[in-house]
């Protein structure tokens, strides 16, 4: 697991601007933290959902077996286990439960929960959907010695196993319950998190009320939360700013942070870290002309994103030139190396010679193409702006096709667009999970530009088993230059996370994906 | 009178399936579905297995249609069925909704007629002075300037000048009034401001028009005054086309505050409806679609009845 | 919705004056607006000539610069200059205004006239239709169509926006130029016409269609700026224009307010655009309906 530590090496490198979090003080109890979500989730079931509403409504209701200790990030600690022990081949893991924890209806919390919700994980009812039933289709049985102890024997070791029970979206669920109605957590909350479960107005927001029972003594410092669905930016941050929310929790763009800190001084307090998020340009290899890996090497060359990053990072949650893992943690591509790469370095006006002279000898010097892209403000459009504006500066005429999520998506799964901006969403760092997306289209439904490339594949199975370090950098970087040379998919460039919260908000943990670290037991008010 | 009602009552009925069938068939020919954004807005990776059996679970693996007929009986039924979105019935999904947008709406009204009534009466009395012209330029504008636009115009000002913002959640009227009209009077206000636009306009002319008639020319001579009192009996010819403004702008705004409740981030039936074409919801969209024409024939009818009522020149056949 | 039933033809013959000169005269209200649109027409039309800048062109070099003499309306977050994309919007805004109402009001009074002439069942399957489809607010039904239909530029401008603008427009045309229609086809000529022999297509075309010229004109105009208030919306909602097209209410939109205090010309100049545009609009269709048909209400 030493690649963990330089994980947290290279997290702390990247360092968190302006402000640290919060100072060292004695927690006070009481008070109600009011946050701002984004969006509303559609239903309560983690175990069914892909978005951060889910967690930003869900997670303070809920205790999972692990979790990632945002202090030493990408570190695990212990949630609901408190001691655990991993054998030597990866082939079974033991978790010691802690004793005193009960669900919020008084029922005890045992191994058997736990085991209940990771069976419907790994292989839900009919009826029942779990977006991670492929995460954990290594996992062959689970066994229950006791109450407290709980074995997971594998098929096949996994090197990214912790992580993954360290998910925050594997809320455990009570094994009653499921019993008697499988798809009970969808429309139901009952947890064991450090909040119960007060109301929630459609449309509107989320309550949830100090759980006096919940096993850290002490813990949660709040009374309350209550969370405020706001999907206009422009609403959000006036409530922000006007003093009605106090944080919101997914990231907020640069204009916008300058906008609040302007507007409130030192009442707010601004944290930033790089994002476990990145934004493509995805070519359909199974469209002429973009089946000639010439028109896509120019059309990638032609983008300056240095200069774009830039521009970008003042209004977008755009910022980091990056490859295919994310900058700033340890298996990215170095600076220096990345700038060899035409596109990604600085001579943008030899760059954009070589893609003119491409095109040329493509025989499309008059190239005209549509870019299909989400109809999401951030950072969707300032991002397909900037390549409609890059791309013409090389003679190409994009048209900016923008569709609201449904119709982009399903243009996305059948093929039917020729350059699409495309996004990956992570929790952590983890490149088997980063680098999934880049293999044959034939086992990743998720590569949208339909290539096949089985020298793309080995490398890929070669690095997803290989646990020595430096060895499984090399092989990444040899899937990376061979991503670089074919460009079927492009990283544009990496998220940026910036985080306000008023200077009252103590004990919030920054780090780089906004699914993380959202159950509040540890948030207090300096009031 | 009551042949009439029963009458239009029955004729609502073909109209409102015109509209089933319509909205039906038009969100039939959207490209895409909502199991797709459901399961991989966010960028999950699910089987394709997955998406199916969701889709069955929905029924939108069934032939148009069955899932047709199903709308229909749902409808005959009252039974909306559930929002494909969150699984829970769309009654629940609009009613709070409704709330809150019908009273933007209501208090747009009344804004709007505390406003038009004595700018629109002023603007024909003093037909052709300065009063009239200004009056005329300032209820043009209102129906120029877009109402999202005086929204934030409205919010920046607010910000800018006091450093203070309505209340965003929406409290009912009967738990805090106060709470509750400081949040939406702004709001109303934007709208309001076309709202009395359109309904001044109307007062102007359907008061000019009633000046020309003979008992008013006579008191010509007699000076403002006297043209006011003179006026004053014939006010009520002169609203009956105010009425009908007034009611077709509130049916309106019923389904038309989609823009204002984005700027002011209000919980309403505009935003939901926009939520849900943005997430291909059909049984939500087909049901607010619906609810909308409802409300608008049901008015229509309400405001045929008034004028009946409030003008004994005009009388219903039953046929 | 009382409509007319005197024909506006013989105004012609008894004017002296070019008619040009006669409304200038009698509404000068009429003639200021009638400039000010043929100023933004010019702009929207010349824009190449006319701004002084690219609107597509970024130059983050430039970002956020307040007014000046270089950049009159000052610059945007990407550093585009506003001035020149308030007026290349004026074009985006009168192509979608004109061709949505054009559009919209031809296909509305076909349908009314046709309504009208054949009467009978047909009359009343087609108000039935046309109740159905009054039924839906403006905006609700532009929505619905937009999402159904995608987006499908032609030349730059997208089609599919035009008809989703002129589609809630063809009842209240309907509707209105039917009953125009009704009192004509009770006109003798048009007895004779058919007593004559012609064709429908002839009756309808040559000698009913003249006659409601006159609603026709006025509600062409009005729904210019409706059509254009409603694209501004869509746009700003982000289901009209999409970026970079230079366009009003898209202009409004994404980032523009949280730029309100660095940057407060953002949302100014284009929401400042918009109402112009809309007022001279409605304020011409105003001075004409006085001057045409003082009795006609839209």
């Amino acid at each position: 697991m030493s690649y963990l530590r330089m994980l947290a090496a290279g997290f702390a490198a990247a360092g968190l601007a302006l402000a640290g979090p919060a100072d060292a003080q004695t927690p006070k109890r009481g008070g109600t933290l009011t946050y701002a979500i984004s969006a509303e989730t559609p239903h309560y079931d983690c175990h069914a959902s892909d978005t951060f509403a889910t967690l930003h409504f869900a997670s303070p209701f809920y205790s999972t077996l692990m979790q990632f200790d945002l202090a030493k990030y990408p570190g695990v600690k212990g949630d609901l286990a408190e001691s655990w022990t991993v054998a030597p081949d990866l082939m079974s893991y033991t978790f010691k439960l802690r004793s005193n924890v009960s669900f919020h209806d008084g029922t005890p919390l045992t191994s058997a929960d736990v085991k209940a919700t990771y069976d419907r994980l790994r292989s839900p009812p009919t009826g029942i959907v779990s977006t991670r039933q492929a995460t954990f289709g290594d996992i062959d049985t689970i066994e229950t010695p006791d109450a407290t102890t709980i074995t997971f024997k594998m098929k096949a070791p996994n090197p990214a196993m912790m992580e993954h029970f360290a998910s925050p979206w594997n809320c455990v669920y009570s094994a009653a319950r499921l019993a008697s109605d499988p798809n009970f957590p969808r429309n139901n909350i009952m947890g064991s998190g450090p909040f119960r479960f007060g109301e929630h107005v459609k449309g509107s927001h989320v309550t949830g009320l100090r759980n006096e029972r919940y096993f850290e003594p002490g813990k949660p410092y709040l009374d309350g939360f209550r969370g405020v669905f706001m999907s206009q930016p422009a609403a959000m941050l006036n409530a922000l700013q006007g003093g009605q929310v106090m944080a919101e929790f997914r990231g907020i763009s640069p204009a916008e942070r300058d906008r609040l800190v302007q507007g409130m001084g030192d009442r707010v307090r601004i944290e930033e870290s790089g994002w476990t998020l990145n934004l493509l340009v995805v070519f359909n290899v199974e469209k002429k002309p973009f089946d000639d890996v010439r028109v896509r090497q120019a059309l990638n060359m032609a983008i300056d994103r240095r200069a774009g990053a830039q521009g970008l990072a003042r209004q977008a949650t755009l910022r980091d030139v990056g490859g295919l893992v994310r900058p700033g943690s340890p298996f990215a591509i170095k600076d220096a190396d990345l700038a060899k790469v035409p596109g990604y370095g600085t001579n943008i006006a030899a760059a954009r010679a070589e893609a003119r002279r491409l095109l040329q000898q493509a025989g499309v010097p008059n190239l005209k193409f549509v870019l299909h892209n989400r109809a999401t403000p951030q950072p969707y459009t300032p991002a397909g702006i900037y390549l409609v504006d890059q791309w013409r500066q090389i003679g190409v005429e994009v048209e900016h096709r923008q569709s609201e999520t449904s119709p982009y998506l399903a243009a996305m799964s059948s093929g039917n667009f020729d350059v699409a901006v495309d996004f990956s969403n992570l929790f952590m760092d983890e490149p088997s999970l980063g680098l999934a997306k880049y293999v044959s289209f034939d086992r990743a439904p998720e590569n949208r530009s339909r290539s096949i490339d089985r020298e793309l594949d080995r490398l890929y199975d070669l690095q997803s088993r290989e646990r020595d370090t430096a060895k499984r950098y090399d092989i990444i970087r040899q899937f990376e230059a061979r991503m670089f040379e074919q460009v079927y998919q492009a990283p544009l460039l990496w998220w940026h996370r910036i985080i306000p919260t008023h200077k009252t908000v103590m004990g919030w943990e920054m780090s780089p994906s906004h699914n993380l670290g959202q159950n509040l037991a540890g948030v207090w008010l300096n009031q | 009178m009551l042949g009439y009602l029963a009458n239009r009552t029955l004729l609502m009925i073909p109209t409102l399936v015109g509209v089933a069938i319509l909205i039906f068939f038009m969100l039939r020919v959207v490209p895409g579905d909502i199991v797709e954004v459901k399961l991989r807005g966010d960028g999950g990776s699910v089987t394709q297995e997955t998406i199916e059996k969701e889709r069955a679970r929905l029924g939108l693996d069934q032939p148009m249609i069955v899932q047709f007929g199903q709308w229909m009986t749902g409808l005959a039924t009252l039974n909306l069925g559930n929002s494909m979105w969150t699984d829970r019935p769309v009654v629940e999904e609009i009613s709070l909704r409704l709330e809150l947008t019908l009273q933007v709406a209501l208090m747009a009204t009344v804004i709007a007629i505390l406003i038009a009534i004595p700018l629109g009466t002023l603007s024909a009395l003093f037909k052709d002075t300065w009063i009239d012209y200004t009056i005329r330029i300032v209820t043009i504008a209102g129906l120029a300037v877009p109402s999202f636009w005086l929204g934030m115009i409205i919010i920046l000002g607010l910000l800018y000048l006091f450093n203070w913002l309505p209340p965003i959640t929406y409290t009912p009227f009967y738990v805090d009034p106060v709470a509750n009209i400081s949040q939406l009077i702004w709001p109303a206000l934007a709208v309001g401001y076309r709202y009395s636009a359109v309904v001044a306009r109307m007062v102007r002319s359907s008061i000019v028009e009633v000046m020309k008639e003979d008992y008013i020319r006579t008191a010509r001579a007699k000076g403002v005054f006297e043209k006011l009192v003179v006026s004053r009996h014939a006010m009520r010819n002169a609203m009956l086309p105010a009425i009908t403004v007034i009611g077709l702008e509130f049916a309106f705004l019923i389904g038309g505050l989609v823009v204002t409740e984005q700027v002011f981030n209000l919980n309403g039936l505009g935003r939901l409806f926009v939520q849900a074409i943005s997430r291909n919801d059909f049984t939500l969209i087909q049901s607010i679609v619906m609810l909308i024409a409802v409300v608008f024939i049901v008015t229509n009818l309400v405001v045929d009845l008034l004028y009946a009522w409030l003008d004994p020149r005009i009388r219903y056949g039953s046929k | 919705m009382a409509a007319v039933s005197q024909p506006t033809v013989t105004y012609n013959i008894r004017k002296r004056r070019p008619a040009l000169v006669e409304f200038c005269i009698a509404q000068p209200l009429g003639a200021i607006s009638g400039v000010a649109i043929l100023v933004m027409l010019f702009a929207g039309m010349f824009a190449e000539l006319v701004a002084p800048y690219d609107p597509l062109t970024i130059n983050f070099g430039a970002m956020l610069a307040a007014p000046s003499a270089e950049h009159p309306m000052g610059t945007d977050a990407f550093g585009r200059d506003i001035f020149s994309r308030v007026i290349y919007g004026a074009r985006t805004a009168l192509t979608i205004g004109f061709f949505s109402s054009l559009f919209g009001c031809t296909l509305g009074a076909v349908i009314g006239v046709s309504s009208a002439y054949f009467g009978g069942r047909i009359d009343m399957a087609v108000q039935r239709f046309i109740d159905v489809m009054l039924a839906f607010p403006i905006i609700v039904l532009a929505l619905v169509v937009v999402a159904m239909l995608g987006r499908n530029l032609v030349g730059g401008v997208d089609v599919n926006l035009i008809v989703a603008i002129a589609i809630p427009i063809v009842p209240k045309v309907a509707r209105v130029v039917r009953s125009a229609a009704l009192s004509i086809r009770e006109m003798p000529y048009i007895d004779a016409a058919r007593a004559a022999g012609f064709s429908h297509t002839r009756i309808i075309f040559r000698h009913m269609v003249p006659n409601v010229s006159a609603p026709f004109l006025i509600m062409f105009t009005a729904f210019i700026a409706q059509a254009i208030l409603l694209e501004a919306s869509l746009s700003f909602l982000g289901l009209g224009v999409t970026e970079p097209t230079p366009a009003w209410g898209l202009m409004l939109s994404g980032n523009a307010s949280d730029f309100y205090r660095e940057a407060p010309w953002m949302i100014l100049f284009p929401g400042l655009a918009i109402s112009v545009a809309v007022f001279a609009f409605n304020l011409f269709g105003d001075s004409l309906r006085d001057w045409l048909d003082p009795k006609f209400k839209v």
